[in-house]
């Protein structure tokens, strides 16, 4: 009954700009894109990592492309809360691997810089967190292109003439990336001797962050209370859908309008981590004092 | 007279409302168009309320909102649901966020805190 609806309403679609599917697609990279650089930097040293990370990307792209073949299951299982579950599990796995890594870096993370300062190239690290590198950029890829994914497939089934928009798709795509490339680079300025305790504190924020989103999906799953709406509104100082909002977003957790429980879950984890980092680091501090 | 009838409106809405609880009907928002239908649906303040997000079209939409932190997928034919709030009164913006043109609001009624 809808079909010559739906044919028209895709042609108009498709004659708004290709930069409409740039955007959209940019938007979404960007976020796996920074989290991807970070913790490109966070193990910066740690020998193999580039093979565990691109695992990690090319996972979490096979995972992106199962969530959007499979949207329709995922949604409807769960009383209808799929969804909203799935993202918060597998935010909450991030946060874990998060932790992990800053926890582990809090007692091996003075000797990485010191070693990568002497002998100049990776070093190989005994119980290193790999596979929390890998877990996270497999989560971030996953989260984010699962979205690109449904958005550009949609488009692509969608008959011919849209070759503008996938080219868009493409464009916004690699400009993502890049954009986290330039991070990276960045990153890389900064001077060994405050390297790790930057990309440390970043992880921190990002972790805190991630778990703040969490809790909005649990809310929004019905699951948890919000305890209290909107608690400030930021949003004319800083719209959370601008560039910097977005980037911010992923960075440090920054919501406009945030809830209780939203604040709440940040504060907690950025408690417990950094109380852990703080711990593991002073034991491993004395083990080593008194060894000497 | 008609002064205060909004806000004896407002007052028993909010009592039924409160006495009701979370068990208030879903409320339905379709995607038609590549727009939201109600594009301004009414909220008490001080509940929860369960949405049912439908989307029409024979594209996905991404059901958004930064003022109620709230992000779902609604794959092209089908339907997803929300819950929202308790909220205080005022206005919530939610957009499709693979059509950002596409936009409604949440509105609760009552003074601003």
């Amino acid at each position: 009954m809808g079909g010559g609806r739906g044919r028209q309403e895709i042609t108009a679609y498709r004659q708004t700009h290709m930069l409409a599917t740039l955007i959209i697609v940019f938007r979404e990279v960007i976020e796996a894109a920074l989290i991807v650089a970070i913790v490109l930097g966070a193990s910066r040293g740690i020998a193999g990592r580039g093979r565990w990370i691109s695992a990690g990307i090319g996972l979490g792209l096979a995972g992106a492309a199962l969530v959007a073949v499979f949207a329709d299951i995922i949604n409807g299982s769960f009383s209808g809360n799929g969804q909203a579950l799935l993202n918060a599990g597998i935010l909450l796995a991030a946060v874990g691997m998060l932790a992990w890594h800053n926890i582990w870096m809090s007692s091996h993370g003075r000797e990485l810089a010191t070693q990568v300062k002497k002998v100049g190239h990776d070093v190989q690290a005994g119980s290193k967190p790999l596979t929390a590198l890998m877990v996270i950029t497999l989560v971030a890829v996953m989260r984010e292109g699962s979205e690109v994914v449904l958005f550009l497939w949609a488009i692509a089934t969608g008959g011919a003439g849209q070759a503008g928009m996938l080219a868009g798709g493409l464009i916004g795509l690699v400009a993502g990336a890049l954009l986290g490339l330039l991070l990276y680079r960045g990153l890389l300025k900064i001077p060994l001797k405050h390297f790790f305790s930057v990309t440390g504190w970043l992880v921190l924020l990002i972790a805190s962050g991630l778990a703040a989103q969490a809790a909005a999906f649990l809310n929004q799953a019905g699951i948890l209370p919000a305890l209290g709406n909107g608690l400030w509104d930021s949003s004319r100082l800083l719209d959370q859908g601008s560039l910097l909002g977005q980037m911010l977003h992923v960075l440090v957790g920054y919501t406009a309008r945030p809830s209780g429980i939203q604040l709440l879950f940040y504060g907690v984890t950025l408690a417990t981590i950094f109380g852990l980092m703080r711990w593991v680091g002073r034991r491993h501090h004395h083990a080593h004092v008194r060894a000497s | 007279m008609y002064r205060i009838a909004p806000l004896l409106s407002a007052a028993l809405l909010g009592f039924v409302a409160f006495s009701a609880g979370a068990d208030q009907a879903p409320i339905e928002i379709d995607i038609r168009a590549q727009a939201f239908v109600p594009a301004e649906i009414k909220v008490p303040a001080g509940v929860k309320v369960e949405l049912h997000v439908v989307n029409s079209d024979d594209l996905p939409a991404e059901f958004e909102s930064y003022d109620l932190s709230r992000e779902i997928v609604v794959p092209a034919h089908g339907q997803v649901k929300v819950f929202i709030g308790p909220l205080d009164p005022g206005r919530y913006r939610f957009f499709n966020d693979f059509h950002q043109e596409s936009e409604g609001w949440v509105v609760v009624a009552g003074d601003k805190k």
